[in-house]
């Protein structure tokens, strides 16, 4: 009972880093890049709402839909302001603008909101379950995150492979230049595909901050790191992989506080991404390309 | 030929942002303002600690300011720079304080850099007096250096000996931060006095600075050790995570904390009623009467947020220092070195009264004694235990 | 000696060594002169390791192509372990010099050990999933070095990870203790030893660049199938870089531990290794001399900038995006361009007039 209590604990910090993972593995795969800025996202997205139920007094359900309104703005302007015009130049050069982008938005959510971290009130209005004469505590949030972390990945892949826009960024993902050959708008593709991410990141933010209430400006940093690595194991831009990776990462991680050291499960996380590289090189459900001569 | 004048360019460049860093012209000193520098972490992770400090002290420098003509029109003026919770960045700060023409330094806010500044301070002569480095060893580095917080042994002592004295748990349980300096302090100080008086510390986990965003691990072992008292050696944003992940898994042991856990109740968004029957010791109190026009000021400051006990020290911090000054009639004339051989010699009998407590004393080492006060949060207030 | 200059990577090097020989004595000469303020002295040493590793990380993304997210591991090994060293030889070198030398160099074979056992299944990766596993090393080392304890006693050396673990006797002394790391660091490094660590630094990489080896390195940068159809053993060129990297920064890292008096392993975390990054990126990619003058630059500009407060931050950061898109993005680099020939034009137009006026 011990062990499946864990294992749930584990499951719900893995589905928020599987959703976070979500918007990392889509930019990744149609803009081929690692947007560093994804995780200071998330925190503005968590700050937004926050200031729309405490500030404002509005329902839960209402600040979601500005903070994914702002995220979303926010994630284009950033794209067109920062990335676009790096576009085509190595790969580092936008990982570093991309760096840039996020020491701003800490400082700059520092400015705006101060210092002192914030108790985000989690949106679940839910009673936990309590099973097993409660033995067995499922609380709403993890109920909410998996399902809402399901739901994402299954809408971004009939997204992908149903819509237009999703073919097209299949398309621009593929090969950018005989999708442009083929009358498909890149810039819009991508812009679209940051709109997305960064709405995601916005509905991360909450979730992140419903099961782990402290809200502050380097919030979401360390998430994002390990977001990130999540995506990598689930193998970087593939959609189902994230939600592996995420899921992955957060069951290890848990039980390695559990069994093994609380203060070593940073190690533990870090190698077993190593491990599962070695393995399969291009993460658990990634696809292994060939080289072309 | 190009080539050589583009490099002598550089060359005159980077010799020129050098000298941006040097003394400024207008260093001169006047003899009516003295020069008081501090450091501390003004962003990043720990910003919360050095903006509650740096509020607290030029609220106290604002005060002496005004009232400057009662003692002989001795001001203060004030600066601080970021050390972003970094011994390294701590160093520059220092050095670029020093450059600025200090005289007495209010600082570092938080052990590392405390402790790395430490013996620049011993070999400069400079007097340095932390709010709230808490390690015993900053104050042994050198007898130049005063603490204004408890350290964090003795704390962690006096906490277990209460416990005791108060029957406060039979089956124990200790979350603290492994990569925190302060954490790990308390907490040897609290096993070591625990295990004299034959209390029985059941669980023992911990979290590090990595991977503390997820706190319900912790929660669990102790419940599964089923623990009925929980000593939280820890800062009050991760204990305000653990009391809403225990009260939603309808977990409800006694939670013991100690300074760092002050401000617990004015998380902005926290719900109070879930530090309810909390425990904590705090030197501060921002309820009592005399801190009343402090908390005013610092409110009006810091967009509605009540002060913690890291504001209060570091207004206790500034007034001890002029408060001393003035006694002395060292002023802004006085060099560095001079001004810590008087201060230091006076700190040995020196009797302080301020917002963390009053008849403050220090002892040989530069170690402050004031008394903790245990308080337990009833009807969202700091009630005495 | 004629032919020599002739050459453009000789002479490209040899500018790059007179920079550093001439910025030396330059701030030598202040030094002396007392012109330098507190804040500007204590520059200098870490300005000297930010250069090393700067110029050792180029080796190995601008050169070698590789990109690394783990390079603060391995100064902190160096740190850490030079630290250690520096207090164990206490007694059997008691000239100071000496003394930090001998723990650099340990620093550096320590961590180009280290780079060697990583290496061995990091570069199996490429691209994107090598920088991964970097930063995951790099994690790992640091998440170690937070719970990694020594002290010293009449009888030896003694390891642990946890605290109970190390048991003095009388007199012995703790070096390194967790996560509050090493603190009572008695202060070895010089700014001259700076100087000589970047002119070591330079010399093995310039070197290594313009040998056969590095002929080799750079083709399998430029195309890795074709080196290895041309007999290249990619994998041992690659190794190389690697472990002369990591050597360097552990050497670099050395000097940087003893430079302080205190030292926790929080300082060897990712952002360290980003910033490493960002002074590669920002001198150019491959442009070693670019390395020197970038890393002396940002690293003193968020220190320069303090009289901004609050601001000073979030400066550096548009500072930063701005200088990446002007020197990067072809539309703007094309914009500015334009702008340049245009005044140009104007000039010259001006200047015809102005002929013409005086006939």
């Amino acid at each position: 009972m011990q062990l499946i209590q864990y294992l749930i604990n584990g499951i719900s910090i893995g589905s928020v880093y599987a959703i976070i993972a979500l918007g990392y593995t889509m930019v990744y795969g149609i803009a081929k890049m690692l947007n560093f800025a994804h995780g200071d996202i998330i925190m503005v997205g968590a700050y937004v709402s926050f200031c729309i139920t405490s500030y404002l007094g509005l329902p839960a359900v209402a600040s979601i839909v500005v903070a994914m309104a702002v995220c979303m703005l926010l994630g284009i302007f950033i794209e067109g302001l920062a990335y676009r015009p790096l576009r085509g130049t190595p790969s580092l050069t936008v990982l570093i603008t991309a760096i840039g982008v996020s020491y701003f938005l800490q400082n700059a959510a520092q400015l705006i909101w101060g210092t002192a971290p914030k108790n985000f009130t989690s949106v679940v209005t839910m009673e936990p379950l309590h099973l097993f004469d409660g033995q067995l505590v499922i609380t709403g949030e993890v109920i909410l995150t998996v399902i809402v972390s399901a739901a994402v990945m299954i809408g971004l892949t009939l997204f992908t492979s149903k819509c237009k826009m999703g073919k097209a960024m299949r398309a621009v993902s593929e090969d950018r230049d005989a999708a442009q050959l083929m009358g498909i708008n890149v810039n819009l593709t991508i812009s679209t595909t940051f709109a997305i991410g960064s709405a995601l990141a916005a509905v991360a933010g909450v979730l992140l901050c419903s099961t782990v209430p402290t809200l502050q400006p380097t919030t979401g940093s360390m998430p994002g790191i390990r977001a990130f690595t999540a995506a990598v194991i689930g193998g970087i831009g593939s959609i189902p992989g994230a939600m592996l990776g995420g899921i992955v990462l957060g069951v290890i991680e848990t039980f390695s506080k559990k069994y093994i050291s609380t203060d070593f499960s940073d190690a533990i996380v870090f190698a077993v991404l190593i491990l599962i590289l070695l393995v399969k090189p291009a993460g658990l459900l990634g696809k292994q390309t060939q080289e072309k001569v | 030929m190009k080539k050589l004048l583009a490099m002598v360019l550089t060359v005159v460049m980077a010799v020129s942002v050098f000298a941006g860093c040097q003394p400024a012209a207008n260093n001169a000193a006047d003899a009516n303002t003295l020069k008081i520098g501090m450091t501390g972490p003004l962003t990043g992770g720990a910003a919360v600690y050095g903006t509650a400090v740096e509020a607290g002290m030029k609220i106290a420098v604002a005060e002496i300011n005004a009232a400057a003509e009662k003692n002989g029109g001795l001001k203060i003026e004030f600066k601080s720079q970021d050390d972003e919770h970094d011994n390294e960045k701590a160093t520059n700060a220092y050095n670029a304080l020093k450059d600025w023409g200090m005289q007495i330094f209010a600082g570092a806010v938080t052990t590392g850099p405390c402790l790395a500044i430490a013996p620049s301070t011993v070999s400069d002569n400079m007097f340095m007096m932390t709010p709230s480095g808490s390690s015993d060893k900053i104050a042994l580095t050198g007898n130049n250096i005063f603490q204004m917080c408890f350290t964090d042994p003795n704390q962690g002592s006096s906490a277990a000996q209460l416990v005791f004295d108060k029957k406060l748990g039979e089956k124990i349980g200790v979350i603290y931060d492994n990569s925190d300096d302060y954490s790990k302090g308390l907490l040897n100080g609290f096993k070591t006095k625990a295990t004299e008086l034959g209390m029985t510390i059941v669980e023992e986990t911990s979290f590090t600075a990595d991977n503390k965003s997820d706190l319900s691990t912790q929660v669990n072992q102790c419940k599964d050790a089923g623990c009925d008292f929980i000593f939280l050696p820890i800062y009050a944003t991760e204990a305000s995570q653990i009391l809403t992940y225990a009260n939603k898994i309808g977990y409800a042991p006694k939670f013991f904390g100690c300074d760092g856990m002050d401000g617990v109740l004015t998380i902005d968004g926290f719900d109070a009623k879930l530090a309810e029957g909390l425990m904590l010791m705090t030197p501060f109190n921002p309820d009592a009467a005399e801190s009343k026009a402090f908390v005013d000021q610092y409110k009006a400051m810091m967009n509605d947020t009540v002060p913690n006990q890291f504001a209060a020290d570091g207004y206790d911090v500034i007034y001890s220092i002029y408060n001393a000054c003035v006694a002395l009639s060292i002023n802004g004339e006085t060099p560095a070195d001079e001004v810590c051989a008087k201060l230091v010699d006076y700190f040995k009998t020196y009797k302080f009264d301020g917002l963390t407590g009053s008849g403050m004393t220090w002892d040989a080492n530069g170690m402050i004694s004031k008394i903790p006060a245990a308080v337990v949060i009833a009807d969202g207030k700091y009630q005495a235990l | 000696m004629k032919k020599l200059w002739n050459n453009k990577d000789t002479r490209r090097n040899l500018f790059t060594y007179a920079l550093v020989i001439i910025a030396f004595v330059v701030v030598q000469i202040m030094l002396g002169g007392g012109m330098l303020g507190y804040a500007a002295k204590g520059f200098l040493v870490p300005v000297c390791v930010y250069i090393s590793l700067a110029v050792s990380l180029n080796l190995l993304v601008g050169v070698c192509g590789e990109l690394s997210l783990g390079h603060a591991g391995f100064m902190g090994i160096g740190a850490f372990s030079g630290i250690v060293m520096s207090v164990v030889l206490q007694n059997l070198i008691p000239n100071d010099v000496l003394r930090l030398i001998a723990s650099m160099i340990f620093g550096g074979i320590l961590a180009g050990a280290f780079g060697f056992l990583i290496g061995i299944p990091a570069l199996r990766l490429r691209g994107d999933y090598l920088a991964i596993v970097t930063l995951a090393f790099g994690e790992i080392l640091k998440n170690v070095f937070s719970n990694l304890y020594v002290g010293t006693d009449a009888n030896g050396v003694q390891f642990s990870f946890s605290a109970s673990g190390v048991s003095l006797a009388e007199g012995g002394k703790m070096i390194l203790d967790g996560p509050v790391g090493a603190t009572g660091i008695t202060k070895l490094a010089t700014f001259p030893m700076g100087f000589v660590l970047i002119l070591f630094t330079l010399f093995v990489v310039l070197n290594l660049i313009n040998s056969k080896e590095g002929r080799a390195i750079k083709a399998i940068r430029d195309n890795r199938i074709a080196a290895e159809s041309v007999g290249i053993n990619v994998t041992a060129f690659r190794m190389k870089a690697f472990v002369v990297s990591a050597f360097l920064a552990g050497m670099a890292g050395a000097l940087f531990g003893l430079n302080y008096s205190s030292l926790t392993a929080s300082k060897f975390n990712f952002n360290t290794s980003i910033n490493i990054l960002v002074f590669v990126v920002l001198g150019g990619m491959g442009n070693i001399m670019g390395s020197v003058i970038s890393a002396t630059v940002l690293y003193i500009l968020p220190e320069a900038l303090r009289e901004l407060e609050d601001y000073r931050m979030i400066l550096y950061a548009v500072v930063l995006i701005v200088v990446m898109l002007c020197t990067w993005s072809p539309k703007i680099k094309g914009a500015i361009a334009a702008w340049k020939a245009s005044i140009t034009e104007k000039l010259s137009l001006n200047k015809k007039k102005g002929v013409g006026n005086n006939g």
